[in-house]
């Protein structure tokens, strides 16, 4: 029971760094079907800027919010210059644009920062909570707490604005949206700004648990992309849950068998899912989109 | 109104509009009529913005739009229904009409969404559901309930009747009709030439790019010439 709750607690934490991943692919892919594969580089960056600000003498909370807006800009670079002027090209091909940038990102990274690993302190201190004789560190709370209110701030934004109806209007039809006095340039500048925000600040709340190095993105694209389809790409509840779920059944594997297993069960789990349900949990097949 | 000269538009190095020249004026109903490919849907788009020009001027109620952004033009108060109706599919069919109005955020909003259920009752119904699930006729009413959320001074419609039933097509002709009474300024784009000209002022014809023949619409339809080509009779 103790051990249940612990594994728990712990695939709580890693899925939500997978949903804070998957959300900030579903903005990328709702504003242009693009499934964008630099965005394990987002998160990555948001920990090592903190890492070299902060060790440079900003204080914490200052290196935090300056990695999160640098990679916001690395982001509408992203679009600007490597997508922008492939507008047109079949989506395979802009996929396949944002991996070249994933690997161009990872080796400007290395070459601006270093190969090491790195951390900064926990937010809250390292004293572990004790919940049911099972532990968590305060900053898993940090990264929990994150995931959430960047699904529901997502939510909101999506549901209840005028701007995140353009956001969607513009991802269904570019025309049209054109039409209606949106200026779709822009809503790609926010939504790759917006995204590689989310990306920033999970790298941010997550290095002072998992460190940070130069090539932790594509492992955590890898990840959030899973759990992004798991929960049916393009729906925030959807990379919410499909993120929870995936760090969960990682935990759950690593825990009960071996931790050898546990990217393998996840996947299984997850192409079984896929074929009873092609559009994932809360895909678009069904009417409503968000 | 609305000043057309020598337009001028491709796809590519494929020129397919050779030097348009057109003029709407202030509350008329002007039609362009003309076979497949003949250009019409181009020009629109060119008006729009969503096409580039190549050569040539247009002028929008005293202004020079030829450089504007597509998405600046609705604010200049020139609106497009598309061929294809165009509207968001994912969406549903309030947030498709709440998007037309997409400059706005005044309480005139909400006025003229009511506006546009009274037009057309059937989007009332269906308010909360996906526009993508609507009928061809439904699609083509949100199409053009949606240009008008945008408070435009002049609508440019392209094709409304395309793919729908005799009697859907003679509801829509008498809103388009009634858009006059709105100061609603009207450029009508249609293979069904003769619904066109009966509800129209102005007609242009248009052959591969170019103009062929202009004039009152009562005139046109009397035309011999356009009476074989276009009107089949
Ligand atoms: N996206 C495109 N790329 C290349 N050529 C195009 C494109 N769209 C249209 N054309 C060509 O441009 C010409 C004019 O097309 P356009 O759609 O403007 O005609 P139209 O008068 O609207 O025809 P229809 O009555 O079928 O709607 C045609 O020869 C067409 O093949
Ligand atoms: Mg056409």
């Amino acid at each position: 029971m103790d051990a249940l709750l612990q594994f728990m607690l712990s695939g709580v934490t890693v899925g939500a760094v997978y949903a804070l991943v998957a959300l900030g692919f579903t903005i990328i892919y709702n504003a242009s079907d693009v499934v964008n594969f630099a965005q394990g580089e987002f998160v990555m960056l948001g920990g090592m800027i903190t890492v070299f600000t902060y060790q440079a003498g900003l204080p914490l909370p200052l290196a935090a919010v300056l990695a999160i807006a640098i990679t916001s800009l690395v982001g509408v670079a992203l679009n600007k210059l490597a997508l922008e002027p492939a507008r047109g090209a079949p989506v395979v091909s802009l996929i396949i644009i944002t991996i070249g940038a994933s690997i161009f990102i990872r080796g400007a990274a290395q070459l601006i920062f270093d190969k090491q690993l790195h951390r900064f302190p926990s937010f809250s201190g390292d004293a572990p909570i004790h919940i049911f004789g099972a532990t968590l560190v305060p900053q898993s709370l940090w990264v929990i707490g994150g995931a959430v209110l960047v699904f529901i701030a997502l939510w909101l934004f999506f549901t209840k604005t005028l701007t995140g109806k353009a956001v969607l209007a513009t991802a269904n039809n570019r025309l049209a949206a054109q039409l209606v006095g949106i200026n779709t340039g822009w809503v790609m500048t926010l939504s790759f700004a917006l995204s590689a925000a989310i990306g920033a600040l999970a790298g941010v709340l997550v290095t002072p648990i998992t460190l940070v190095g130069y090539d932790v993105g594509v492992g955590l694209a890898l990840k959030g992309f899973a759990a992004a389809m798991l929960g049916g790409m393009g729906n925030p509840k959807g990379a919410l849950v499909g993120g929870i779920s995936l760090g969960l059944l990682e935990a759950l594997t690593a825990g009960y068998l071996s931790s050898q297993y546990k990217d393998a069960v996840a996947f299984i789990v997850i192409l079984a899912v896929l074929f009873v349900m092609p559009q994932g949990l809360f895909g678009k097949s069904t009417t409503e989109r968000v | 109104m609305l000043t057309v000269e020598g337009l001028r538009s491709a796809y590519g190095r494929i020129e397919v509009l050779h030097g348009v020249d057109l003029e709407v004026r202030s509350g008329e109903i002007v039609t362009v009529v003309g076979a497949n490919g003949a250009g019409k849907t181009t020009l629109l788009h060119c008006l729009s913005g969503t096409q580039p020009v190549s050569a040539g001027r247009i002028h929008f109620r005293g202004d020079e739009l030829t450089t504007v952004p597509a998405y600046r033009r609705l604010r200049r108060g020139l609106a497009q229904s598309p061929e294809g109706r165009q509207i968001f599919t994912n969406l549903s069919v309030e947030e498709n009409l709440r998007l037309g109005a997409f400059l706005f955020t005044d309480e005139r909003v909400e006025r003229d969404m009511q506006d546009a259920f009274a037009m057309f009752p059937i989007l009332r119904e269906k308010r909360n559901l996906v526009a993508g699930g609507l009928s061809g006729g439904q699609q083509q009413m949100l199409a053009i309930a949606r240009a008008l959320m945008g408070r435009p001074h002049c609508l440019l419609l392209d094709e409304p009747s395309m793919g729908l039933a005799p009697l859907i097509v003679a509801q829509i002709f008498e809103v388009v009709e009634s858009l006059r009474a709105r100061d609603v300024t009207i450029l009508l784009v249609e293979q069904n030439a003769y619904g066109a000209l009966k509800i129209a002022d102005r007609g242009y014809v248009m052959e591969t790019g170019q103009i062929t023949m202009t004039g009152p619409a009562a005139e046109l339809i009397a035309d011999p010439r356009i009476r074989e080509a276009y009107l089949g009779i």
